[in-house]
């Protein structure tokens, strides 16, 4: 949901911290960032064969996660799955957040005109829930991976835009973009220059942030069945087409969304974590 | 004199608000009727012949132009007739009106349970701040409020459903005769959709009352020697009631969110449930209906956190 923005402003977190969580949450996500390039090379089975006569079997030597409601490695199925959880969400958060950094720095040193219809337009965008939004999409454009991408990140724009322009625009008022004004430097040296490396901490913990939301989103409406189309699966579709294994408690429906779980912890932990070297850096705030 | 500035500014907010309205629908619109191409073409399939193609878009209106449109179908929702179903061509009103009322039983249940446990929760956090209690309470939110709600959802049916067996993991509710029944029926959707909500209004409502924490004047009751409890009951709590109102009505807005998930896993009758039906057979007037009646419910709780905040802090008022 878009208001997410507004709502989660970030509460203190606790003084006393832990790097080893950190540590943690950055070793997790470069794990699936992994296996969202190997994923597919490393996985033991061919994510959509049968390799099993019994279907939602419990964890085994053969098969360590179990196999899923046909009979699938479930290892395999998700290790398959992390493309497309990572990929899009990452494609979606990349774009989310370009857009917003660049038009909201570009709202920041123009002002006036441009910064009033930018800011309203974009408000606009985020009056409407974010799972309404991506819903009204799926319904008039069908669903399938670009347009999932383009949705979500349109989705997650105004709030990327909204950071990046407060943000700007309390630098922009710094003294010493004023001497760089002052000496003459044009608009794209400034944004280059000045703006931009001193706002990267709180863009790059933005951008973890809206990652974690994008992923939230994503998996939601797969597991709607309106993310990621059969025969592809994210691990949303997965933990879908394995429901039925629910009143068994069987590991095919549990384990893809303790894979969700663990990123979007893991990124939180990062982010945690960026926060603290951010104030080491002296950026206060 | 301050009376009527204060209601100028309410009506300033509600205006904006309708306009907002106004502007969503049109986006809707925009994206449901007018991006996606030639709906008579696509109901028909690549084998009708152009003249069914042509008789089709004159019935359904496609001849005219965008804006006009946009007009007969702004008016047709504000006068309650949302057009016809693609799939079953029954009254979408019809469709909605039978399903509107399990919703908002539901999302009713959840506010009744959730914001009392939330505020005890929250504001007992913000007392205790710092102790094992309040590290554990944002610990356990943080790890609710990062994972997706289908998997509060599967956890909660696996816990109390299937290893439990203290509920039935279907809700049907059709058959409520007695209020024991109710609670059956309800429970695992409520509670569900009571995880979420409820860890996002602890954290808000924590956040919120420890920002008046923090306050010169909370220091100066604590140098009077005023003890723990009355500096948070009668100089912190009465500040914080308008951030934790915001707060509440903020949180209550991911009922709508959530509502989708809980509402598909536990097949229950709601407008939600309906709507995600809608999407998959791309049965747009239902779509765009629906999708009013959720933007109109979000907007007006963002509306009635903003009128909270507003109307309980005087310099906001004054402004």
């Amino acid at each position: 949901m878009t208001g997410e923005v507004l709502a989660e402003v970030p509460p203190p977190r606790p003084r006393r911290r832990w790097p080893l969580l950190g540590l943690l949450g950055g070793g997790i996500v470069f794990f699936w960032l992994a296996m969202a390039v190997l994923g597919g090379l490393v996985a033991p089975h061919d994510g959509g064969r049968i390799v099993d006569m019994d279907v939602f079997t419990p964890m085994t030597a053969a098969f360590p996660l179990g196999t899923d409601y046909l009979g699938r490695d479930m290892l395999s199925r998700i290790l398959h799955g992390t493309r497309y959880t990572v990929g899009v969400a990452l494609a979606a958060t990349l774009f989310a957040s370009g857009c917003g950094l660049v038009l909201g720095m570009a709202a920041a040193t123009r002002g006036g005109w441009t910064d009033m219809a930018l800011s309203r337009f974009l408000d606009t965008l985020s009056a409407m829930p974010s799972k309404m939004f991506a819903l009204v999409v799926v319904a008039a454009f069908g669903s399938s991976v670009p347009v999932l991408v383009l949705a979500s990140g349109i989705i997650y724009t105004p709030g990327a835009y909204r950071i990046a322009r407060s943000l700007a625009v309390g630098i922009d008022a710094m003294d010493y973009v004023r001497v760089a004004r002052a000496r003459g430097e044009g608009t794209a040296y400034i944004l280059r220059e000045e703006i931009l490396p001193n706002m990267t901490g709180p863009v790059l913990a933005d951008f973890g942030l809206r990652f974690v939301f994008i992923v939230l989103l994503l998996s939601g409406l797969s597991f709607l069945g309106l993310g990621v189309q059969p025969p592809n699966a994210d691990w949303g579709s997965l933990v879908r087409e394995n429901i039925g294994g629910l009143a068994e408690g069987a590991p095919a429906v549990l384990m893809p969304a303790l894979a969700i779980a663990s990123l979007t912890i893991g990124v939180n932990l990062l982010i945690d974590n960026l926060g603290a070297f951010r104030r080491r850096g002296g950026e206060g705030a | 004199m301050k009376s009527n500035a204060l209601l100028r500014m309410v009506a300033a907010r509600l205006a904006l608000g309708l306009l907002s309205l106004l502007l969503v629908s049109l986006a809707v619109f925009a994206i449901t009727a007018l991006l996606p191409g030639d709906t008579a073409q696509e109901q028909l399939g690549q084998a009708a012949t152009p003249e069914a193609v042509a008789a089709l878009r004159l019935q359904l209106g496609l001849d005219q132009p965008g804006w006009l449109r946009y007009l007969r179908w702004l008016g047709g929702l504000a006068s309650g007739d949302a057009g016809r179903s693609l799939v079953n061509g029954q009254p979408v009103a019809a469709l909605i009106g039978a399903r509107l009322p399990n919703s908002l039983l539901l999302a009713a249940a959840t506010a009744v349970v959730s914001v009392p446990l939330a505020l005890a929760i929250g504001i007992s956090a913000a007392m205790w701040r710092g102790t094992a209690y309040d590290r554990g309470v944002s610990m356990l939110t943080l790890s609710v409020v990062s994972v997706p709600e289908f998997l509060v959802a599967t956890a909660a049916v696996l816990v109390f459903a299937v290893h439990l067996r203290w509920l039935s993991a279907l809700s049907y509710v059709s058959s409520i005769d007695s209020f024991a029944q109710f609670i059956r029926v309800f429970a695992m959707p409520v509670l569900s959709l009571c995880c979420v909500i409820v860890a996002q209004m602890v954290r808000m409502t924590r956040a919120a009352l420890i920002d008046q924490l923090r306050a010169p004047y909370v220091e100066m009751a604590v140098l009077k020697g005023a003890g723990p409890i009355r500096v948070v009951w009668s100089h912190a709590l009465p500040n914080a009631v308008g951030p934790i109102a915001n707060a509440v009505a903020l949180s209550l807005s991911y009922l709508l969110g959530g509502v989708i998930i809980v509402e598909t896993i536990f097949n229950y009758p709601g407008i939600a449930k309906l709507m995600v039906d809608g999407v998959s057979t791309r049965d747009m007037p239902l779509v765009q209906a629906c999708a009013m009646i959720f933007c109109a419910a979000y907007l007006f709780l963002v509306l009635a956190a903003d009128l909270c905040a507003i109307l309980s802090n005087p310099r906001l008022r004054h402004r």
